[in-house]
């Protein structure tokens, strides 16, 4: 059922025939058009397919995410559909050679940022030294000051991190953003992978792909870890529930660990313990993966009026009777504003060059920063400090002159909401779309774990924006994924 | 270690699934023998056919088969329809997906689809034969695959007594229905109308060949009784649900190490023994719609008592002191 003799193979060049090389770095071809030297199998795989073959192995790939459910839930879709994220046939390939810095940059940073974690909450030895401005925190909204002097476990504050990766027309991967609270996409990485196999597994086998699939294993072990000291802990995913948009993640996570899927109404705390109820009567938990927002977390100590949430766990937390993963207060660690201190925070607690570097940024609570920012509103990227999922942005040149004006008025009365970038070509990949193969921008979400030690599965979610020229990856703006490769050699 | 609010889901899943089995057979037998009405007797008498699912009366009866189609199998606003019972146990099935294997829930998610795709085909109405057999084969399939790639443990168990709860008060009011409708004398010969009838009710039931073979093609209605209230083999007799909902219960207790004999299990235990010990003529003499209604009662005890114990429980009696 695998290759089946064709109607004939479409020809390379009909396939390619819209394919057009621009500014940005393009993972198949160098600047000159000759493909590069890892996609040659791919190349050659796609040759020997026909157009109505290819057609086919998507609308396989389609149904494998839709009977699995494998959806997410679009706010603001007063149908509450479940929809499936677009899946590219064309996987991304990259080399070991390309990979491995990238993956001793993500250990390194994830490292520092951990470091400057326990000392936000132990003193702020950074701020007194004059690295990091002290008013950041105070202006951060996701810094909690009921972490003050509380101890985590092993100082882990992140243990789960997703960061987010563009490349540069150099080719050059840099840091985009730092998703330290609760990266999505891990299981998206996970079903492509397992889909791209089972509909293109003579490609999958011309390459000599690394696996990813003991993910779930090493984020139980990350979180065994993280339990305080008690044999055969009690370790639960927390989940705001079914109408959360990862959802399906949630559970498939739990299922891969072989650990209970709870909500808040599961759980209780009592004498600062934390059980969940059981049909055997009540049982003690040690580890909480928890889904759920900060704010959400705990209605006694946060949002009244979350139902989320189980009252009593911040305390629970702090007596260091539970622990949780991620820690409370992280935010103040990928704080967009935050993010441009990253490399001095790497050179302050590892006396090291960051490997990775970011893109750069101007911060608009500083004058200067704030001047160039408003002279250059229609070059650049202007983001809200503490949004995501690609709310609350402009893009400088594809905005209306009215939609400048609206972003200089919100500068201006809150500056320190803002940052602003130069806008990035994100690289271009090739993609399967409309019979023909053309070239889509993409990131990439590697996922870093820190348990015992940090690592990294080699890869992530490679995420596409589908609309041609588009720089919007999310899956919440219409953006899609494809299976991603890291070479083994 | 299961939770509770997981063993409520699982419950409700099978639970579910075999209404909208049960319900998917009765309409389309009802709709097979009104094809075989004598002159018109009295219409399509869609009324019995939702006293006999205990659903509730619509202001007004649809008229026509293909009417009623809509409303009892694809309309989601209806909550008694099949659609909204497969919709129910999926939506269920999402919520403990971790608990039950990847098969089972592809194979209920799928099932979900394929209803929605033939409501959405708009042709079914009118041949709706096909649509309630893929209903009752997806139920059939999903429990084999559940008994094939679930451990067999607690949250397992917990299906089971959904199932053969549900089983078992649907077949006892099925049932209950022919007693008040036909009171003639056992043994004697059955008219061709009520032949009829009695025959829809046994293929209601699965049973029709089953009871061939025991008591041959003869009708009576003492026997059909015997075989369907206390046949201890036939899968879709109240007996063998009764049997099955008893030992389900006593693993459940067994297995969070409760001590024997919790209110569910007494009543499952008697429920069980009832029908055991049952003589079907004493059943008929005495007052059959009396010992029907009675099974009905059991088992809303028996979910009475399974969720004071092991899901909706009061938190301060489980707190350690």
């Amino acid at each position: 059922m695998f290759a089946q003799p064709s109607a004939g193979p479409a020809s390379v060049s009909e396939l390619f025939s819209t394919y057009q090389l621009g500014e940005a770095y393009d993972e198949m071809f160098e600047a000159g058009g000759a493909p590069r030297l890892h996609c040659g199998g791919l190349i050659q795989v796609l040759a020997a397919t026909s157009a109505p073959e290819l057609v086919q192995y998507q609308s396989e790939a389609d149904r494998a995410f839709l009977t699995q459910g494998i959806t997410f839930t679009v706010y603001g879709d007063d149908q509450g559909t479940e929809r499936i994220i677009p899946y590219d046939l064309l996987p991304r390939i990259i080399t070991r050679s390309e990979w491995e810095p990238v993956e001793r940059g993500l250990k390194q940073r994830l490292t520092a940022i951990n470091l400057f974690l326990k000392d936000v909450y132990h003193g702020g030895r950074i701020f007194s030294a004059g690295v990091v401005p002290r008013e950041l925190t105070q202006s951060c909204r996701h810094y909690r000051r009921e972490m003050r002097g509380v101890s985590v476990q092993r100082d882990i504050y992140v243990s789960i991190a997703g960061t987010d990766l563009i490349r540069l027309q150099d080719g050059r991967f840099v840091v985009l953003e730092d998703n330290l609270r609760v990266p999505s996409g891990v299981s998206y990485m996970l079903a492509d992978r397992e889909v791209t196999k089972r509909v293109l597994p003579a490609l999958f086998d011309r390459y000599n792909v690394s696996p990813i699939a003991h993910y779930g294993q090493a984020l139980l072990a990350t979180l065994r870890a993280l339990a305080p000291h008690r044999p055969d802990p009690t370790i639960v995913v927390l989940t705001p529930g079914v109408g959360n948009s990862a959802y399906f993640e949630h559970a498939f996570l739990a299922r891969e660990m072989g650990v209970a899927l709870v909500e808040g109404r599961d759980l209780l705390v009592h004498d600062d313990i934390v059980y969940m109820r059981t049909t055997s009567g009540l049982r003690r938990v040690d580890v909480i993966y928890r889904r759920v927002d900060d704010d959400f977390l705990d209605p006694l100590a946060f949002r009244a009026d979350s139902q989320l949430g189980v009252a009593g766990l911040l305390n629970a937390y702090r007596a260091g009777h539970v622990s949780l993963a991620n820690a409370i207060g992280t935010g103040i660690a990928d704080d967009k504003a935050m993010y441009a201190y990253v490399p001095a925070i790497i050179r302050y607690y590892l006396g090291e060059e960051p490997i990775l570097d970011n893109v750069e940024t101007y911060l608009c609570g500083e004058p200067a920063s704030r001047q160039h920012v408003l002279e250059n509103l229609d070059k650049l990227v202007v983001k809200a400090v503490g949004e995501s999922g690609g709310y609350g942005m402009l893009i400088g040149p594809h905005s209306t002159a009215a939609e400048r004006e609206q972003f200089r008025g919100k500068i201006l009365a809150d500056p320190r909401n803002f940052i602003a970038q130069p806008t990035l070509s994100l690289s271009q990949s090739p993609c399967f779309i409309n019979q023909k193969v053309e070239p889509r921008h993409v990131d990439l979400r590697p996922y870093v774990l820190y348990g015992e030690e940090v690592t990294v599965v080699p890869g992530g979610l490679t995420r596409v924006a589908l609309r041609k020229g588009s720089l919007v990856v999310n899956s919440s703006q219409g953006g899609g994924s494809k299976d991603t490769w890291v070479l083994q050699d | 270690m299961l939770l509770s609010r997981v063993a409520d889901a699982l419950y409700w899943i099978s639970r579910y699934l075999e209404r909208a089995e049960h319900s998917s057979r009765v309409i389309d037998i009802r709709l097979d023998l009104g094809l075989d009405r004598i002159d018109n007797e009295d219409g399509w008498d869609f009324d019995r056919l939702y006293a006999g699912l205990r659903l509730t009366s619509p202001v007004e009866s649809p008229q026509s088969p293909s009417a009623l189609v809509d409303t009892l199998i694809f309309d989601l606003v209806n909550p008694e329809s099949v659609a909204s019972s497969v919709t129910a146990a999926r939506e269920n099935a999402r919520q403990v997906r971790e608990e039950i294997s990847a098969d089972m829930w592809e194979q209920l998610n799928s099932l979900y689809l394929r209803l929605r795709q033939a409501q959405a085909d708009g042709v079914w109405s009118a041949r709706p034969h096909y649509v309630l057999r893929m209903v009752i084969e997806g139920v059939h399939l999903f429990q084999g695959i559940t008994d094939a790639t679930m451990g067999h443990g607690e949250g397992w168990q917990y299906l089971q007594v959904g199932r053969f709860l549900e089983r078992a008060s649907s077949t006892a009011a099925l049932l209950d229905l022919y007693f008040r409708d036909h009171t003639e004398t056992g043994g004697a010969e059955l008219g061709h109308k009520n032949r009829r009838e009695w025959v829809g009710l046994l293929r209601s039931c699965c049973a029709l060949e089953a009871y061939s073979r025991c008591y041959t093609a003869d009708l009576r209605r003492e026997r059909i009784a015997e075989f369907l209230l206390l046949n201890p083999e036939s899968p879709r007799s109240v007996r063998f649900a009764s049997a099955q909902v008893e030992s389900s219960i006593r693993s459940i207790a067994q297995l969070t190490g409760r001590s024997t004999g919790e209110r569910a299990e007494r009543i499952a235990g008697r429920l069980h023994a009832t029908l055991d010990y049952g003589q079907v003529d004493e059943i008929l003499s005495d007052d059959p719609h009396h010992y029907v209604d009675g099974i009905v009662r059991y088992c809303s005890q028996i979910h009475q008592a399974l969720y004071q114990t092991y899901i909706a429980y009061p938190i301060e009696a489980a707190l350690p002191s």
